[in-house]
């Protein structure tokens, strides 16, 4: 043993500039997707139900959500914390999937009919762009491990929410953009991903307390 | 290939690669392990096993991604293969520079700095001297060259989570396996 290895609390926490000056860490996506699938399967091994996977995915991506938002707001020079219900969602769907996805997700809406229900969408999301779906196992939504990182990141937070991966379908002419991950090699997406978010009653009376 | 095209070759693929993001696959390893050590009610070996075996799936597949993409002139020897294993496939997966040690005509090294699996990781003290934490590495190489005829096996021999200040990965040469369809599949 040569040097003794400082705690991990001791170390920088990385992010920009770590890797020796250079840009952010990263890795091939293809890697990523490996990875990803080996995730997934050694979940598939474990359940007997299409929901149950769904289950042990969003446990997965909880914990990532949780100290991914701990990463961000550290970084984040202000050490803002976000109190209002409209900036939580916005920092999701920016700031966590930038830092995540390296891109936007795609937009936030608010459901018509529920006024706790939140939808952020995604066109092509990195969980689900390797992964087709068999027959068997049809409403399954691999994206279900994004839609943990984002529960965990709102309730770390103290925003109290479910939140749902569901694939649906596009409709004609709704996306046509280049698919951004893995240029023209993929056949377009048909479905696209709504991760839906919903808040707990006393979130929403604490938000509309403030205003 | 020599030394030096096998890593040029290997920066080349690293430019062109679609990337993600290195924290987002640290912290989903993260979560696979801790489910893996969860499942496995602390049973280290059984832990490093599954670790292992995962790997092992992930390298059968992307082998094939390799050779498609890589390019990489035909090794006419391990020492060859050696090279493209750390200097081109290495690189071109994880970003990453390794060095490679060849140690005897049927053993080498492949020696890591950096490791991307580790950006958030320290292992407790009841796992830190058993449980090998980028064994996946290991599963992934044997995969890897099962599918090139090569039957290995694969050492974590130095590990940083331990404090080591390199991981390494030895690599041995067991068996060259021989083309064709298996005993079932001949005619009588």
């Amino acid at each position: 043993m040569s040097r003794t290895t400082p705690n991990i609390l001791d170390r920088p926490l990385g992010g920009r500039g770590s890797r020796a000056g250079t840009a952010d860490a990263q890795v091939s996506l293809s890697s990523f997707a490996y990875l990803y699938s080996e995730l997934v399967q050694y979940h598939q091994n474990r359940v007997d139900s299409i929901s149950e996977l769904e289950r042990r995915l969003e446990s997965s991506g909880y914990q990532v959500g949780l100290k991914v938002l701990e990463l961000i707001t550290y970084r984040n020079r202000e050490y803002k914390r976000e109190i209002r219900l409209m900036n939580i969602l916005q920092f999701v769907s920016t700031q966590v999937w930038k830092s995540l996805f390296g891109k936007n997700a795609d937009s936030l809406e608010r459901s018509i009919d529920n006024a706790n229900e939140f939808m952020i969408v995604d066109y092509e999301p990195l969980t689900s762009t390797f992964v087709s779906v068999p027959a068997d196992l049809g409403q399954l939504s691999a994206d279900a491990y994004m839609s943990g990182i984002v529960a965990g990141v709102l309730n770390g937070a103290g925003f109290q929410a479910q939140v749902t991966a569901h694939s649906v379908a596009l409709e004609e002419g709704e996306h046509n953009g280049a698919p951004g991950w893995s240029g023209s090699l993929l056949p377009p997406r048909k479905e696209k991903a709504v991760f839906l978010v919903k808040f707990a009653p006393e979130v929403l009376e604490r938000d509309a307390g403030m205003d | 290939m020599s030394k030096s095209s096998a890593s040029t070759n290997g920066a080349t693929l690293w430019a062109k690669t679609p990337k993600a993001n290195a924290e987002l696959f640290s912290l989903t390893y993260g979560s696979l392990v801790t489910e893996v050590v969860r499942d496995a009610d602390g049973n280290v070996n059984e832990i490093n096993e599954q670790l292992e075996k995962i790997g092992y799936s992930i390298g059968i597949r992307s082998v094939d991604e390799f050779l498609a993409k890589s390019n990489a002139a035909h090794c006419r020897s391990l020492q060859d293969t050696a090279q493209v294993l750390g200097k081109t496939a290495f690189k071109m997966f994880l970003g990453i520079d390794c060095d490679v040690q060849i140690l005897s005509p049927t053993t080498f090294s492949l020696i890591m700095q950096e490791n991307p699996l580790y950006l958030f990781v320290e292992l407790p003290e009841n796992y830190k001297e058993t449980l090998q934490y980028a064994i996946l590495y290991c599963g992934i190489i044997r995969g890897a060259l099962e599918m090139l005829n090569y039957k290995v096996e694969c050492t974590l021999v130095k590990n940083i989570l331990k404090g080591d200040d390199v991981d390494e990965i030895k690599v041995e040469l067991k068996q060259i396996l021989q083309d064709g369809a298996g005993d079932d599949y001949k005619e009588d």
